[in-house]
Order: structure tokens, then C-alpha cells, then sequence
């Protein structure tokens, strides 16, 4: 693969209900060892859940910053309820650090200011990137779903635009999020009084078909990918199609190696197959797959072109 | 009190002419193609097809609302493109659209033409609402499927547009606009092609002890016992296992329809101007039958008659209706 170290390497934000210490925890090992450039912090899945870590955001940031990582802060995903209207306008209010937005409702807020367009936000053209740029969007993470010619047109239009352009190249894919909370559901229990039972699946709760087959993962009011993408021996193609940031998402395996994977393949000095043993080893009995960018169904592994 | 107009599914142009005399004050439907929401085999207007439909529904006084609501990935904007100006040159009264770049080019293309703001958007906050209408003029917003009337009630307070809901028909329970399920299972995205679990990718598979399976590309969504009637694999009214679980459950929502009948004086109380009935996949008699008695209904409420509720309630007798998000936060 190509040398590459222009391209930056993100941390998106933890998509579960990781306890407080789990996630002191993974900050400051992310802060010290991880070799990732932009970390996205903060709740975008469930706004029940902000209260936990909203108290150690700030140290959180000054943990990370001062590891050296640009920190962003994303926002909901789904803004319905007054404390959700509420966390997105307190966001969009913020002058530093930057921030994502994930909701129709936090751009309303934010108006001109700049800020970046997150993945549930469906920036999946040119002439809707070029609208958000106009209102002060300076970076596109694109939908997870995105098959490679539709990246490289909406990278090349971005790139035009001054954007950058941010493609998840690991972890779950989120598959579609409801006001109806799963988790609870599964036991019984409505989203008002759900008592937090997500916090026990740390990984989402697998779903299985009744001839016991792995199909989805649920994570409160999101509903993910049973398979992990991995993207890395795509990664390639896309520098040269000016993607210019790929996305990690938390998952619950050793996340400084994933990144420092990641980083040696990109950097050149280790080659893809060995990236991609090491990528096996550290998600032991995880699938891959890579199918949504392959324009095939989102769960396949297709097997890597000779180019790569 | 609004106008509490009734919006009816077109599939096909001789839906469209069933609902028109069946008393629809607006039809919505879509073209051949990935751009709208119900790209469908066999369903959908020729652009010559909805030039005779606009004909005959504004010669009855219905209003022809045209659905561009998926998302054109880049690359191939000029066909969303395209549909919007076919539309505006034949006359349509409203477009649906979910898409920022579509709303742009239609808002500045075509500013004669109003904008409506599909479920796919998923603005479900006043602040989402009013983005669309400050930037793109939207004139009406169609709202998620995940809202109780209380919170209608506010949300109209503090918006500038119209406020449509769906009333009857499938229950989507997803962010509309926001589902890659269907995608992850078949290569095809609700999204950017219009499609939702695709009947070209389902499978009926009887086994040895009489039970039927129906699957999706592979992927076993429900079981049913030999008794039982088999239902159509949508992902999200599958059975499936959990670690919590020890028998098979419906994990997301039990394959139910959509009915708010008895809601219906509360949603014109709380403003809503109109009411979408799901179904443009549907037979002609089933419009019929479900826009005759909307109609006889939404007449009754208007001139402050008791309307026939049990009438419409009978409409899915035999199949589970919900009132979903509408009545009770419970559901969430």
C-alpha cells in the first residue's frame, strides 16, 4: 500500500453504555498509546445516558489533548424529547472544541458556524455537501452504506469544497436507530423505565436467526451490524480518492492495537496481510465485512482486488 | 381546526383514479426509478402516465403530490434532478423530498412548486422542522412515525408549516431515513435505491414438520408453525434470539398495522392538516375501501359529526393494529 501518513486516523464516539471507569479507562489509554489524531467524544445514541459522563467531559478533553489528539464533540443522532432539543443547542452553542453533528436540529442551531457534518446527517452527494459547506460545514464523515464510486464522487466534490471527508473503516456499522429502545424491550421494560440494562452488552446484544444464525446487534435505540467492518484493505483506494480520514468505532477489543494496525499499514511499514492477520487475531470470532462499499450487501466480505 | 386533508397512496395510475373518486384531497406516488421510497417491480407512473394522472386528478379538484424522498448518491444527482423538473413541468402540485441538495435545487429551480418535507427526513423536533423552512421553504413537514400527539401539539406551536402524519397502514418503526437493514441483508438501499426488503431476495421454505420459514437473501426473519399464516419477511418484524430471551421474540415490533382511527378527533384537535394513509404497494380495492371510509370520516370530524370510528377500526379486524408511537410513550 501506498505511504501515506497525510491521512488521519479517528476515534468515533463510543456507541455504547460503557460504565464511567470503562471509559476513563480506554481515554487514557487512547490519550497515551493510541496512534489516533482525532478523537469524537460524547452520547449519540441515547440521550438517558449523556448524565453519566457529561461530569468527566472536560477532563476527558484535557486528557486527550494533551496526548496530542484533536478532540470533537458529536451530538445526537435523534432529537425529539425537550433534554435532547436542550444537550443540541447547549453543543451547537460551544465555541471549542469543535463538534459533529448528527441532527437536522443541531445545524438549525449552529447556523453559520463551522462545524462537522457526522454519519447520520445522509451527506450522500455532491450538491447536498456542497449546500452544508455553504452553511459552515468544513468536514464530511459520509454514511456508513456508501459504495466506493459514490465516496470517490462525494470525496472529490468535498475535497473541491476545502472539506474533509471521513469514511468508518472499522467496527460495527449502525444500521438504524428508532425511538423505541430494544434493550428494554429484550427485558421486558419500556424506554422511561429501562434502568439501563444496555450497560450490560458492551459489544451490543447479539441477535440471532431462529436457525441460529448472527444477524444484528442491538444497542438501545440503534440497531448495528453483527459483522465488524474493516476497511483496510480498501483504505488504499480511498487515499487515492481523497478520502482523508478513517473513522475507528469503539468496539469492545483491544483499541490501541486496532489503531496502531491501522497506522502501520497506512505508514507502509507493515504490509496489508500482516495488518490484516493482526485485525483476526484482535477481533477473535468477530466476522468481517466489507459489502456496503463493494455495492453488495453490507454484511459480505468480498475478497480484496489485486490492485490493493 | 385544520383542514385535516386526507393524502392517499397511488401505486399505479388506476390507484390513483380509485383514491381521486374515492375522495382523496391529495394523491402522492413516484417514477420508475430510485427516486422515491417505493421503487417497486410493477409499481409507478412513465412521466406520460402521470401527465394523464395530474389530468384527471385536478379535474376533480385532487391535489398530485410527487415523492422524491430517497437519497441520490453522488454521482447520480441529474436523475433526482430530472424527476423534479418532469414534475414541475406537468403540473404536480407538491413535491416529497428528504434530501438537502434536492430541497436546494427544487427550492431554486422550481420556487412556484411546494415543498414537503418527507418522513424520510426524519425532522422530528421544532428545530429540525424549521431548518427545512428557513433554507428550502418547506410548506409542510410529514412527521416520524415515533411521536405522541401531546408532542404534535407542541411541535405545531412552534413551526412555520403544515404538519401531515401517517394514520393508517405500515408501521414503520425505524427512523424512516435513517435504516440500512435492508442494505446490510441484500446489497440494496432504502435510502439511495427506494427499496425495502426487496420480494425479489424472499424465500418461503416449508420444512419436514409442517412449519414455514420466510427469509430474506438468505437470512431466516420469521418461523411459523403449520398453523399459522406465514408473513412477509420485513427485517425489522423478524423473530429472532437474544441471551435473554429463551424462545424466539420480536425483537424490534410484531408485524402490525398502523390504525388511528379513535385518534383522529385528538389529531385534528392538535392541528395536524393532514393525514397520510401508508399503502402505494397496495390493490386497488384495498384503497377504496380505505379512502372511502377515511373520507366519510374525516367529513364527519370536519362538520362536527360523530364519526363512525368502528368502521375504520374494522378496516384491519383480524390483523393486530397498533397506535403506535401516537397514545402512549409506553411504546417507546
Amino acid at each position: 500500500m501506498a505511504v501515506n501518513d497525510m491521512t488521519k486516523l479517528t476515534l468515533g464516539p463510543i456507541a455504547y453504555h460503557w460504565s464511567t471507569q470503562t471509559r476513563r479507562d480506554f481515554y487514557a489509554r487512547v490519550a497515551d498509546e493510541a496512534p489516533i489524531d482525532e478523537v469524537y467524544l460524547g452520547e449519540v445514541i441515547c440521550s438517558k445516558r449523556a448524565p453519566f459522563h457529561e461530569a468527566d467531559l472536560p477532563a476527558t478533553i484535557e486528557r486527550l489533548e494533551r496526548g496530542g489528539k484533536t478532540v470533537i464533540l458529536s451530538s445526537l443522532a435523534e432529537v425529539m424529547l425537550k433534554r435532547e432539543r436542550k444537550a443540541t443547542a447547549d453543543l451547537a452553542a460551544m465555541e471549542a472544541p469543535g463538534i459533529e453533528i448528527n441532527n437536522a436540529a443541531g445545524l438549525f442551531a449552529r447556523g453559520k458556524r463551522p462545524h462537522r457534518i457526522g454519519p447520520f446527517m445522509n451527506a450522500y452527494n455532491e450538491a447536498t455537501i456542497a449546500w452544508m459547506a455553504g452553511r459552515g460545514a468544513t468536514h464530511v464523515c459520509l454514511p456508513t452504506e456508501m459504495p466506493a464510486p459514490a465516496i470517490a464522487a462525494a470525496a472529490a466534490a468535498a475535497r473541491e469544497l476545502g472539506l474533509g471527508v471521513e469514511v468508518q473503516v472499522f467496527g460495527r456499522a449502525s444500521l438504524a436507530v428508532s425511538a423505541r429502545c430494544y434493550h428494554a424491550r429484550a427485558h421486558g421494560r419500556t424506554k422511561d423505565n429501562c434502568q439501563f440494562v444496555c450497560e450490560e452488552d458492551a459489544d451490543g446484544m447479539p441477535l440471532r436467526t431462529t436457525d441460529d444464525r448472527p444477524i444484528l446487534r442491538v444497542n438501545g435505540i440503534q440497531t448495528q451490524s453483527e459483522s465488524y467492518i474493516d476497511l483496510l484493505p480498501e483504505a488504499g483506494q480511498m487515499i487515492v480518492n481523497g478520502v482523508t480520514h478513517f473513522r475507528l468505532m469503539p468496539q469492545a477489543v483491544d483499541m490501541v492495537a486496532v489503531a496502531t494496525t491501522f497506522r502501520n499499514v497506512l505508514d507502509g511499514t507493515h504490509s496489508l496481510i500482516d495488518g490484516e492477520q493482526a485485525l483476526r487475531k484482535l477481533c477473535d470470532g468477530i466476522s468481517f465485512s466489507n459489502g456496503f462499499y463493494h455495492g453488495q450487501a453490507g454484511y459480505r466480505r468480498i475478497a480484496a482486488a489485486a490492485a490493493n | 381546526m385544520s383542514l385535516a386533508e386526507l393524502i392517499c397512496p397511488a401505486g399505479t395510475p388506476a390507484a390513483l383514479r380509485t383514491a381521486v373518486d374515492a375522495g382523496a384531497d391529495a394523491v402522492y406516488c413516484g417514477f420508475q426509478d430510485a427516486t422515491n421510497a417505493r421503487n417497486f417491480p410493477g409499481l409507478n407512473f412513465t412521466p406520460d402516465e402521470l401527465a394523464a394522472s395530474v389530468a384527471y386528478a385536478h379535474d376533480k379538484g385532487t391535489k398530485v403530490l410527487l415523492a422524491l424522498n430517497t437519497y441520490p448518491p453522488a454521482g447520480k444527482v441529474d436523475l433526482w434532478r430530472q424527476a423534479a423538473d418532469t414534475g414541475a413541468l406537468l403540473g404536480v402540485d407538491a413535491f416529497i423530498v428528504a434530501d438537502m441538495g434536492v430541497a436546494d435545487y427544487i427550492a431554486r429551480t422550481h420556487p412556484g412548486v411546494r415543498l414537503h418535507l418527507s418522513v424520510q427526513a426524519a425532522a422530528s423536533s421544532p428545530e429540525a422542522i424549521r431548518y427545512y423552512c428557513e433554507n428550502f421553504a418547506v410548506k409542510r413537514v410529514v412527521l416520524p412515525r415515533i411521536l405522541t400527539i401531546p408532542e404534535i401539539r407542541e411541535i405545531r406551536k412552534e413551526i412555520p408549516c403544515e404538519i401531515e402524519t401517517f394514520i393508517f397502514g405500515n408501521h414503520g418503526l425505524m427512523v424512516e431515513g435513517r435504516c440500512s437493514l435492508t442494505n446490510y441483508l441484500t446489497g440494496q438501499s432504502t435510502n439511495m435505491d427506494g427499496v425495502c426488503s426487496p420480494a425479489s431476495d424472499v424465500e418461503y421454505k416449508r420444512h419436514t414438520d409442517g412449519s414455514m420459514s420466510s427469509q430474506l437473501a438468505g437470512f431466516t426473519i420469521d418461523c411459523f408453525g403449520a398453523d399459522e399464516k406465514a408473513g412477509y419477511p420485513t427485517i425489522c418484524k423478524g423473530r429472532y434470539t437474544a441471551p435473554h430471551r429463551s424462545e424466539p421474540y420480536y425483537a424490534f415490533e410484531e408485524p402490525i398495522s398502523l390504525n388511528l382511527s379513535r385518534l383522529l378527533p385528538d389529531l385534528v384537535e392538535a392541528g395536524v392538516h393532514a393525514f397520510k394513509i401508508e399503502g402505494r404497494q397496495r390493490s386497488k380495492s384495498y384503497v377504496r375501501g380505505v379512502v372511502s371510509a377515511f373520507r366519510q370520516a374525516v367529513d364527519d370530524i370536519r362538520a362536527g359529526r360523530e364519526a363512525n370510528i368502528a368502521d375504520l377500526v374494522a378496516l384491519t379486524e383480524g390483523q393486530k393494529q397498533t397506535q403506535g408511537a401516537f397514545e402512549t410513550k409506553k411504546w417507546r
